[in-house]
Order: structure tokens, then sequence, then C-alpha cells
């Protein structure tokens, strides 16, 4: 059937089915979207192109989902009949977490792709059960069977054991060389349940994602579980009672593509002259003003920010730039969060609050790629709290506002509850991975042969920071790595400041367990001590706590520059070279009479080497 | 007028008998151009000659200026005093090489008013003296000074070399000790650079000389400095000593604290109401030039502000007289650099000036670059 016919027949709620891939990193998950778009016709051959929903640059080259997409796929099924699959492509990393779970709240099942050679991973676990807790059909779906490592009978071993579920229906296909796909389709629409819901009852449609267009403003994505969305309907957004009208609504399929209405059971996207992401929260309920709901749909979460960096522009002349392209960046990211921070070595900057590292990471790379922005970020900080004497209690994630130490009672750090999984043979290294980042009560599982999952309560400021990095290497990529937050524990925590001659660079300060704290300065003074050139003048590199030194570097002076001789023919020349190290210098930060290259703060967040 | 604020000539002679490996001034080792050169640089001074009068300093410079005849230093500096006019008591200095001096050239000289020698005598040691590829003798080189003082010139300088590696902290002193003996009114100390492009600087490319490195030149450097204030020499400037202030230079001294002066010859610079001009290097391209009734110049600028004012910085803590703090303190200079080079004993602050020590002079060259904001 042409798609053009297609689309003008009205489905029933029989004929949707709703649904998302989750895989852990690398297990093909967007392989696996592109061949279903392609089989669905959605795109010639000649339109394809790799990784299809993963617009941004930045996720076709990480291989990593940022942003939720969603895809409306004709699919005829071998009995005959017309289905409309929605495809939720989810992000797939543990900072996007309830992102994902609202996206997963608007479908009835899953794939859970497993790679045939790698087998169940860390966040093949995670999502897992993400999918287990919103009751979603499961199906799982072994791909990559044509490596020539795949080895099928173990992963299903796996299926069976690690996650539960029976591996006889377990569906096999190769994403790449396009073999099982049709399997896949037919599984969704026979396994998949349609969704149910009340076409009578008052509005409520589920906002699982949204994103800024330049012209229209927030284009919602939403599954609509009661009721139907129309143009002119007057919504109501339950979180704040905002009402809007509705411009525009319709799917997507590759493009937007307006329609009349948003059936019950259906999902699609919403244009009602919303202006920004910002403006609307993930995970509300939308209802009609003139008949609204009674209460929202379960699961609604005012997502806060766990990691905070302070953000500067190399050139102190490039604030105000950098404020307008952080206006607008978070235009399109909402769970970006920022304020305005100075720092006395790095002049006027903002404060800026992210889901996680990659979240940082993300924001920082798109700054600098699609802005066009030169930044120096300093080093990531958890949100610290603090309990004062006299009973109130403060709430830190800057170190310039770390409390006078005589007048804390107890501190407290937020923790979290990893998982990582790992070929038995890295058990050692990882183990004593976990345990120099303070990971306490470790608990040990074999779920198959050979292979160990590990969980560790570990505090979040140790993960933030190349944790991840860390693994990596010493599993030689093997080790795979979940999280979750879990709670706030009392903790011994300690400012440490770094001294360039005896002046403090607030940009270096961190708060930090006492414990860590010298290892931590050695590191910084270390580093710094490699990247601040030469001056006439020797350079001490301190780290302190309070007004005690536990770590410091010195950086001899040069002892002779002197040029013998300057008279009439050398003055201009002389001077030039004068005008060219001066105008160099601007782009140094001066500490003191000190002069800092901007390479030496990015070198303090450079990876450690153990 | 300020008597300070009287122009200073200079003439640049770009002839020498043999080229030094490290020099790299412009010269050519030949005679063949001078009388070509002669009626060049005699075309130059009717074009200045307006422009300039009341000069207080003379400086023949080179090259070798000693090396022309002293018919043609005759001709030089009549043509000089026919055209412009010089105050009475004028410093007026010539470069001379201890060989190819002799009484009648200075004396002829004198005769025209050159009061002040500079003896380009490098070494008292003639393995030094081999290095440096000089064509003299330590012996030569102490007979010249005699015979420069029996000539009756009250202002006699000794420019010397120190720092290469055939040379010992005793060896250098030795040679200090024979000068200081013979008691010059003036000193240079250039410690040996490898200049670009010099035949020095390629045998050190090539491994086979090198610098005695940061650590060794700083100790002689302070070394020599102590040594010679011991025996009363004034460290006025990086390289130079006076054995009282009457002695410092008066025309290098216009170079450092923007003094016009008007330079003449190939290549030279001249200064004057904040602009900044300098000729053509070529000997060739310099005659034709003037030859054709225009001024041989290369390039020339207009300073602003802010570029005088960074020279001032730059050229003013070279000397020991250093920099007035409230010229410019204001506008260019940071306070806390500058608590931090008082602090490491690199610049002191007296009487509102912020002068570099001895071991600030090692480092004169990022002073500036520190200092300013």
């Amino acid at each position: 059937m042409s798609i053009a016919l297609e689309r003008k027949i009205k489905l029933t709620m029989q004929q949707i089915r709703n649904f998302s891939i989750i895989a852990h990193i690398d297990h093909g998950k967007s392989t696996l979207a592109d061949r279903l778009i392609q089989l669905a016709g959605l795109v010639t051959d000649r339109q394809f192109r790799d990784q299809i929903l993963d617009n941004m640059d930045i996720e076709r080259e990480r291989g990593i989902t940022i942003k939720s997409q969603t895809v409306l796929l004709p699919y005829t099924s071998r009995s005959g009949e017309l289905f409309h699959l929605n495809l939720i492509d989810t992000p797939g990393h543990a900072d996007f977490s309830y992102e994902v779970s609202r996206a997963l709240a608007s479908c009835e099942g899953v794939l859970l792709l497993v790679d045939a050679s790698q087998g169940v991973q860390a966040q093949t676990i995670a999502n897992l059960y993400a999918a287990m807790e919103h009751d979603l059909t499961i199906i799982p779906v072994i791909n990559k069977i044509d490596l020539p490592s795949a080895d099928i009978d173990r992963v299903k071993e796996q299926i069976e054991h690690d996650l539960g579920l029976e591996s006889d229906h377990a569906l096999l296909c190769s994403a790449k060389e396009g073999t099982g796909i049709e399997d896949v389709f037919e599984a969704i629409v026979n396994r998949i349940p349609a969704p149910s819901g009340n076409a009578e009852a008052p509005l409520a449609a589920l906002i699982f994602d949204a994103h800024y267009d330049p012209f229209r403003g927030t284009v919602v994505s939403c599954r609509v579980f009661d009721g139907t969305l129309r143009p002119g309907d007057i919504i109501r957004l339950m979180f704040n009672g905002t009402t809007h009208k509705v411009e525009e609504v319709g799917v997507f399929r590759l493009n937007r593509e307006s329609r009349a209405e948003l059936s019950t059971g259906s999902v699609g996207y919403v244009i009602a002259g919303i202006k920004t992401v910002a403006d609307i929260k993930i995970g509300d309920t939308i209802t009609l003003d003139s008949n609204p709901v009674s209460s929202s749909l379960p699961g609604f979460k005012n997502i806060k920010p766990v990691v905070f960096s302070s953000l500067y522009p190399i050139s102190s002349d490039d604030y105000p730039s950098l404020l307008d392209s952080l206006e607008k960046y978070k235009l399109n990211d909402a769970a970006l969060v920022y304020q305005k921070d100075s720092s006395v070595a790095l002049g006027q900057g903002f404060r800026c609050g992210f889901l996680g590292l990659l979240h940082l990471e993300i924001v920082q790379e798109r700054l600098e790629r699609e802005f066009d922005q030169s930044i120096i970020m300093t080093v990531p900080s958890v949100q610290y709290q603090f309990t004062l004497l006299d009973g109130t209690t403060l709430t830190v994630e800057n170190p310039q506002y770390y409390p006078d130490p005589t007048v804390i009672k107890s501190s407290a750090e937020p923790f979290i509850r990893a998982t990582i999984i790992l070929p038995e043979r890295y058990m050692g290294a990882v183990m004593k991975l976990c345990l120099e980042r303070r990971g306490a009560n470790p608990r040990i599982t074999y779920p198959t042969p050979a292979r160990v999952e590990i969980t560790f309560d570990m505090p979040l400021a140790e993960v933030v920071f190349d944790f991840y990095d860390r693994l990596k290497t010493v599993t030689q990529g093997y080790g795979s790595f979940d999280y979750e937050l879990i709670e706030y524990r009392e903790s011994d925590l300690v400012k440490l400041d770094i001294l360039v001659n005896a002046e403090r660079v607030d940009a270096l300060s961190l708060i930090v367990h006492r414990e860590r704290a010298r290892e931590w300065g050695v590191q910084v003074c270390d580093r710094l001590k490699e990247e601040i050139p030469r001056h006439n003048f020797k350079i001490a590199i301190q780290g302190a706590i309070g007004g005690k030194i536990i770590s410091r570097s010195t950086i001899s002076p040069f002892r002779k520059d002197v040029t013998a001789k300057c008279y009439g023919g050398d003055i201009t020349r002389k001077r030039k070279l004068l005008e060219k190290q001066k105008k160099g210098k601007k782009r140094m930060k001066m500490v003191g009479s000190g002069m800092i290259p901007q390479s030496a703060f990015v070198s303090v967040l450079k990876a450690r080497d153990e | 007028m300020n008597k300070e604020q009287h122009p200073g000539l200079y003439i640049h002679i770009p002839f020498c008998g043999s080229k030094c490996p490290y020099c790299d001034f412009y010269s050519v080792a030949s005679r063949a151009e001078i009388p070509a050169w002669l009626q060049a640089v005699q075309r130059e001074v009717l074009l200045y000659r307006e422009r300039f009068h009341d000069f207080d300093s003379l400086y023949l410079g080179g090259g070798t200026p000693a090396f022309l005849a002293e018919r043609e230093l005759a001709e030089l500096l009549e043509c000089l005093h026919k055209h412009f006019t010089f105050c009475p008591q004028s410093e007026m200095t010539i470069e001379a090489n201890p060989d190819g001096l002799s009484r009648d050239k200075l004396k002829a000289v004198a005769a025209l008013g050159v009061n002040r020698i500079s003896l380009g005598v490098q070494s008292l040691d003639d393995r030094d003296l081999k290095y440096l590829g000089r064509t003299h003798s330590s012996k030569q080189a102490l007979k010249s000074l005699d015979m420069v003082r029996s000539c009756g010139f009250a202002d006699v300088g000794a420019d010397l070399m120190y720092g290469l590696e055939t040379q010992s902290i005793q060896g250098w002193r030795k040679t200090l000790d024979q000068i200081l003996e013979f008691g010059p009114e003036h000193i240079s100390c250039y410690q040996l650079t490898f200049e670009r492009g010099t035949p020095l600087w390629k045998m050190k490319a090539a491994g086979r000389v090198r610098s005695i490195g940061e650590k060794l030149e700083s100790a002689f450097f302070i070394w020599t400095s102590r040594y010679l204030d011991k025996h009363g020499y004034q460290h006025y400037e990086i390289s130079n000593f006076a054995r009282s202030p009457q002695f410092m230079c008066r025309h290098n001294r216009k170079y450092w604290s923007h003094i016009p002066y008007l330079g003449l010859g190939p290549s030279a610079h001249s200064f004057h109401a904040g602009s900044r001009w300098w000729n053509v290097k070529s000997i060739r391209e310099y005659c034709r030039l003037l030859a054709e009734g225009k001024a041989p110049l290369e390039a020339s600028e207009v300073l602003s502000e802010e570029q005088l004012d960074l020279e001032t910085l730059d050229l003013g803590l070279r000397t020991s007289a250093g920099i007035d703090l409230h010229a410019l303190g204001g506008r260019l200079i940071m306070d806390e650099a500058l608590a931090e080079l008082q602090k490491s004993g690199l610049v002191k602050v007296t009487n509102g000036r912020i002068q570099p020590t001895r071991r600030g002079f090692l480092v004169a060259d990022s002073l500036p670059l520190m200092l300013c904001s």
C-alpha cells in the first residue's frame, strides 16, 4: 500500500503499537531503528544514511542518542492487516534515565536488544528493570548474529539466567545485514498489546519529550492515554496550570506531518505556542482546559541537576556572547540550569547544573561546536549538604559557598548504587578501583559462569569524575556500568584550595572527602606545574585545607632572558616582540602577578594517571 | 631646552677588515664601496641639515669606523661640521679595533673633535680572541689602549665579551684585572649571544659550539657586576659600566630615554618627535636612492602613546636609573606584579622610581611583560 493512501485511512486503537528499543550502548539500537525505518518504506535507499534518528552531529559521532525521537512506521502484517507502529527512540545513558522512564511509560512494549557476542551488560539490566517497572511486554532480540564471535547459546543462557526471560522467545537478527527484521515486525504486532484507553474520557496525554523549533516554538512529544487532541483545543498543563491553544497536532515520520487529531492510544506531537522547552515539564500531563482530568498521569518528577560546574569564557570579552549562547541552548534543553557566577581568576561566568557527567560533556561540546564558544569548565561538583551547629542546613554545590568549618556540625554527600558487570578475570582490578573510590558494601553475584555482577554503594562525587574511563581501562573495555542515586550519607567533607604564590585560585577550589584531599591536591599541583610557564620569579603551587598545606610543587624561575645589546636598530624589533607577548598575556589568566594559561585549568580536568 | 634633549648623531660605517662570526650588525669586509658610500652619506647629511641642529653627541659606529683611511674620516667629519651644529663639549665617539689603529689616525680624528674612543678589545686571552674570530692579539689590544691614552684621549671605553665556552671565571677575571689596571672611563661587557643568521649561530645549530648555559651565564653576569662595582664602576645599563656618571655614554643613553637621534648610513635608525625611521641595509641600494635624490628609507613608524609607554618601560628597566613610577604607573603598571617582583628581589622602588636589581637586569626582557597590564 502506498504511503499516500495509507495516510488517509483512520486506524483503530487495535492497529496501533507503541514500542521502544532498549539496549546497552553499542548493542545496535540505532542500526535496528534504521532497518525498521527502511523496511517500513519511510526512506528510499538513496535517502538513507546511518543512525537516521540521531540528528545531532554529536549523537552520530559518539554513537549515542541524547534526545528522544519518535517515528511512525506503517506496517502491513503477514496476515494483511495495516498497523501503525510508533517507535520511541530513547536516550541510552543513566544521565537521562528520567526521560527514558517517561518514554517507556508511553509504550506498551519494548525490544530488548542484546549483542550476540557481548551478551547481557549493565545497561541491559538497568533498562530491563525500567521496562518491567512499567509492566511492558519485553521481546528479547539477539542482534549481531552475523559476527564471527557471536555466541547465541551463551547469550540465550544469559537472557534466561540474568534477565529471567524466556529465551525461546528471543528473536535472532542482524540489523547490519538486515536479516530477521521482518520477524521483529511480526513480533511487535503479535506480542506487544494494542494500547488501551477511553476515547470518551477527559484528555490525558503524557509529555515524554520536547524540542525547540525556531519558527514554531516548542514541539511537544506526547502519548495520548485518554481522549483526543485536536487543533483549536485549549489545553492545560497540569504542572503549572497554564493554558495554550493548540495550533497543530501530528506525527513524526522523519519530518513532522500534521494530522487532524491525535486519537486515544496514539503518539505524536503538539504545537501550541509554547515559547521554550523550559515552559513545559517532561512527565507532565496535558489535558483540556474545558474538561480536565481529575489527576495527573503517574510518575511525574521535577528533575533536578546532580552535577555542577562553572563555565567561563576564555576571553572575558566573550561573556555576553556566552550568555546569548546559553540562552539559545537552553531553549532546547530544559534540563540545563545556570546562573551567574564569578571568579577572581576567571572573571564572569555561569554556574551550571547538569543531569550527569555525560550531559555536562554534551553541553560543553555543543556550546563549542554549535555556538562557537571557547570555554573553561571548572571541576564538576555534586550537591553537598551541611548541617550547622545552630541547626540550619545548607545545600552547597559551589565550593565558593563552603561554610565556615568551625560551625559545621555534620556534612553529607549523595551516594549511588553502582552496578558493574564484567568478566571474572577483571574482578580484582575493579574491586580495587571501587574501593579507591570509596565504594562500600559490595555485593557480588555470578549470574552465569565467568561473569560477575558487582554492586557497590559509592559517593556520586567519585564517579562524576573519570570513573567510567577508568573502568573501561581496567577492564579493557569489557566492564559495563550503571548507577542510580540512593541517598545522602554523612561524610567528612573539606574544602581544598589551590594557592598559586599564596593566592587562592578560586576556580580550582573543590569540596572533597578528607581522605581524598591529599591525592587530589598532589595531582592538581603536578598538573599546574606542567602547564604554568616559568616566570622570572619562583612560583609556589600549594594545595591547602583551611590554613594547612597538604601538597606543593614549585616552578623554578628562569635566571636570565636579557638581550645583551639594545641600540637604535633593536628598539622597534624588541617592542614588537613585547607587544606580541603582551597580547598573548591577555589570553592568560592573571593570578596575583603570575600568568596561568587556559590550558592549566583544562589540564586539571584531565583523567588521572593512576 | 634641557641639555639632555639635544639630539644625537649616529653615522653607520658598514666596513670592516674582516667579519666577526658573532656580529649581526650590517657591514661588508671590503673597501670597494667606501668612496660611493662616503659620497652618499654626505648627500644624506644635506637631507637633514634643516631639521636637526645642536647635536651634543656624535657616534661613529659600524662596522669598524677606524677602518676608513684618515683622509676618508676627515672628509666625513668635515662634512658633518660644515652642515650640522654641535654644542660645546659634545661627546664624540669613534669605535675602533686594536688592529689597524695608528697614532696618525687617532690624532687626525682628535683634531676634528672626536674625544671618545670605544675600543673593541673583546678579551685579553688569545684563546677567546681566536674563538671570537678576532684578528688582533691580546698584546695588540693592550698596546692600542696605551696608544689611545698617549694620544690624549681622556674618555676611553673598552668593549669586552664574556660568557664564552673557552672562558673560565678565572680567565675572565684576568682580562678584567688587566683592563682595570689600565683604568678606562667606560667598560662595556657583552655577554655572547648567538644572533640568528650569524656564522656563530650556524655553528651552534650544527653542534660545533655551544652556549655555556643559563646557570653559568647568570653567574658570570652577577659576578661581573659585583666585581666592577667593587672597583668603582657603576653598572648603569645591562652591558655598560662607567667610572663616574659623567662617563656614561651620553649618546647611547639617548636610545634608552626617547631623546631624538639622527642615524645616517645604511641600516641606521632615527627617532624624532615620536616617530622612528630607518634606512635600507644594502650599501648599493642606499647609494642608489641618494643618487636619485631620495631619502634611503626602508620604513618608518609613528609611535602611539601606548607604544611609547611600552618602550619607556622596556628601555627604562634596562638601566639602573629605572623608570618613573608616576609617569607610567597609573596607565601601565600592575601593582600586584610590582609587589611580586619586589618580593622576588628583581626590582626595588627608590624615590618613586622602579629600578632593576642585578638579578632584575638578568631577566630584564620579561620585566616589562610582567609589569604591564
